[in-house]
């Protein structure tokens, strides 16, 4: 620009922008998220102990044991590489069966927000069937019914966890279909997918995302429960549920052996939470 | 020649309570290159007879009578899917508010090459040239820079530019305005309107503008279309209307707002509410609310008659008591008149 007639103008958008650079949530909450996934990934480099190998001599050390940062378990495995080996599986199992269910859930709430009759009817009586159960007794239901793994946690999940996308996306798009840039798009006579995934997805998939977010954790607990149950990722694989449920037996004595998972667990929760409070701001349109 | 006609159109909106006639027989005509206006207060039905041309009536409001001839050929007939692609594709709408009508979410170079690319299949590059020629055409500056923009990014003024910029895209004949102007500032409203103005008679388009405004349509087009209550009250050419007015509203529109020639002239307002339509009265919609109205005007409707050359038409079955509006108004008592009949309205 040669001449700035409004100066103010020009400021007021650098402030803004500057204002969203320094989103705190989302900052702290990917560097939080992405250290987790780092310590996952680079688990045979910061552990040099195999996380199902054995030791029955050194059995339940304490953490800040020589050789065991974090002591070892009543098997005398390492607590570090398997709390990390650990983060491998229920991160990926936590993300995966939550991209299905997403994916299924939004794609079927824009369909029966956006053309409504019968298709809504369909849609949303199946997603009332679904819901009328509670969460745990149809997961572990499906999971007995499949055969435990992790596979069958993914079909589980996926089942019974694309209502809440769908319930929320539906809501969603029944708002935005209102708005006059969705009228505007339709007089100017473009065809119908393009509305529906160029206009409206965008618009109406924030909350779906931001729920997503606590939908992770909720699906680790889920794993987690379902370890607990013995219906879960089979051992002697590594993964937070099954360490707490070892560890529960030891609560009084070694206390830590629980703890630490369950903090991982609380910790990764917190860096999901804060990216969905990020991202609330960062995309929010005031 | 004729490019759009609608004939005795109606529309109704089902509430739980009852039918709501929003629309009730509305005619109107649009030549090549021509621009009407309609006028009316909030409610009068012009946003819905625009959105009824356009075959985009919001749920669950539809077309219960009449016809919208496009070229001459009767579209109301047409399946619902067919008569919407015929009616988008020949003309495009300019909203209300900007900020609602663009997507918050996709850049405004995204929204203007969208329709040249998916509806008229112009490559990508085509598109893009296509879109700053256009950005230049509605004077937007440095249309390069602003075609990553996102719409809040610009002020009011801009994006009614981009939105203008969005409807010529689709290469309309037509361009539907629905109170183009009324969210911007009082300066800004003059040059969108201009800009408008030019553009159509740039490319011969036609242009219908609605607007509860007479001076903003006064303004720009030849003709003008004054609505109350679902129905056309008095019509006519611009001047015509103004200056030989033949409705009671209309006189009062115009006496409402300062005039200054006539610094002596009381201003009127409009007391009461119009209608309600889920039960429109038997009578004229207006009476209750008028000035000059009779006994025979709560008990007969009125038909629309020609009342002055060039098509000039009012539903007024006093209209030939014209000449002496003015003075009557001016009487102390005039209101008197409106408050009476107010307190015996059920």
């Amino acid at each position: 620009m040669t001449a700035v007639p409004f100066p103010g103008r020009t400021t007021t958008l650098q402030a803004r922008r500057s204002r969203r650079k320094h989103n705190v949530p989302l900052i702290l909450g990917l560097a939080l998220f992405g250290l987790i996934v780092l310590a996952a990934v680079l688990a045979p480099v910061l552990t040099s102990y195999d996380p199902i190998q054995q030791d029955l001599l050194h059995p339940r050390l304490a953490p800040g044991s020589p050789g065991h940062l974090l002591g070892t378990d009543q098997f005398g495995r390492d607590v570090l590489s398997r709390l990390l080996y650990g983060a491998r599986i229920d991160l990926r199992v936590g993300v995966l069966a939550v991209v299905t269910p997403f994916i299924i859930g939004t794609l079927l709430g824009l369909v029966a927000g956006w053309f409504g009759g019968w298709s809504d009817t369909l849609i949303m009586r199946v997603v009332d069937v679904v819901v009328a159960f509670p969460f745990f007794v149809l997961v572990i239901a499906l999971v007995f019914a499949l055969g435990a793994g992790t596979g069958s946690i993914y079909v589980a999940i996926t089942m019974v966890g694309w209502v809440a996308y769908c319930r929320i996306v539906r809501g969603e798009t029944l708002v935005a279909k209102e708005q006059e840039y969705i009228l505007a798009a339709r007089a100017s006579g473009l065809p119908t997918w393009r509305i529906l995934l160029r206009h409206l997805l965008p618009n109406v998939v924030l909350q779906a995302i931001v729920y997503s977010m606590s939908d992770i954790v909720l699906t680790i607990l889920a794993i987690v429960t379902l370890g607990y149950l013995g219906l879960g990722v089979p051992p002697p694989t590594p993964d937070w549920g099954s360490m707490i449920q070892d560890g529960q037996q030891f609560l009084l004595t070694q206390w830590y052996l629980t703890t630490i998972p369950g903090l991982a667990v609380v910790v990764t929760g917190l860096a999901l939470a804060l990216i969905a409070d990020g991202l609330v701001e960062r995309f929010s349109r005031k | 020649m004729t490019l759009l006609e609608a004939h005795d159109l109606r529309v109704d909106i089902p509430l739980p309570h009852g039918d709501l006639q929003a629309v009730r027989g509305v005619s109107l005509t649009l030549d090549e290159g021509e621009a009407i206006g309609l006028v009316g207060e909030s409610g009068s039905g012009k946003s819905i007879t625009l959105r009824a041309l356009l075959g985009l009536l919001p749920y669950p409001a539809e077309i219960t009578g009449g016809t919208i001839l496009l070229d001459g050929k009767d579209v109301t007939g047409l399946p619902e899917r067919r008569r919407r692609k015929l009616l988008t594709e020949s003309m495009s709408m300019v909203f209300q508010d900007s900020l609602t009508a663009l997507n918050p979410v996709m850049r405004i170079g995204e929204q203007i090459t969208e329709t040249p690319r998916h509806r008229l299949g112009m490559s990508s590059s085509a598109a893009h040239a296509r879109a700053i020629e256009l950005m230049h055409q509605v004077g937007i500056p440095e249309p390069e820079r602003r075609f990553r923009a996102y719409p809040h990014e610009l002020s009011g003024g801009m994006r009614q530019r981009v939105c203008i910029a969005i409807a010529l895209s689709a290469e309309p004949r037509v361009i539907l305005a629905d109170e183009p102007t009324t969210a911007l500032d009082v300066t800004i409203q003059a040059q969108v309107l201009a800009l408008i103005d030019g553009l159509r008679r740039e490319q011969r388009l036609g242009l219908v503008l609605v607007s509860h405004d007479l001076a903003v349509v006064s303004q720009t087009c030849s003709r003008v279309y004054v609505m109350y209550a679902g129905r056309v009250v008095e019509d006519g050419d611009v001047h015509d209307l103004l200056e030989r007015t033949r409705h009671p509203y209309t006189f009062a529109l115009l006496r409402s707002v300062p005039d200054p020639d006539q610094p002596m002239h009381r201003l009127l307002t409009i007391t009461g509410q119009p209608p309600d339509l889920t039960d429109p009265p038997q009578g004229c919609a207006f009476a209750p609310r008028c000035l000059f109205a009779e006994a025979e005007c709560e008990q007969q409707d009125p038909d629309r008659v020609q009342v002055g050359p060039r098509d000039h038409h009012s539903a007024c079955l006093r209209h030939a008591t014209a000449a002496q509006w003015p003075e009557w108004s001016e009487q102390p008592d005039a209101a008197a008149n409106v408050e009476s009949n107010l307190e015996t309205a059920p």
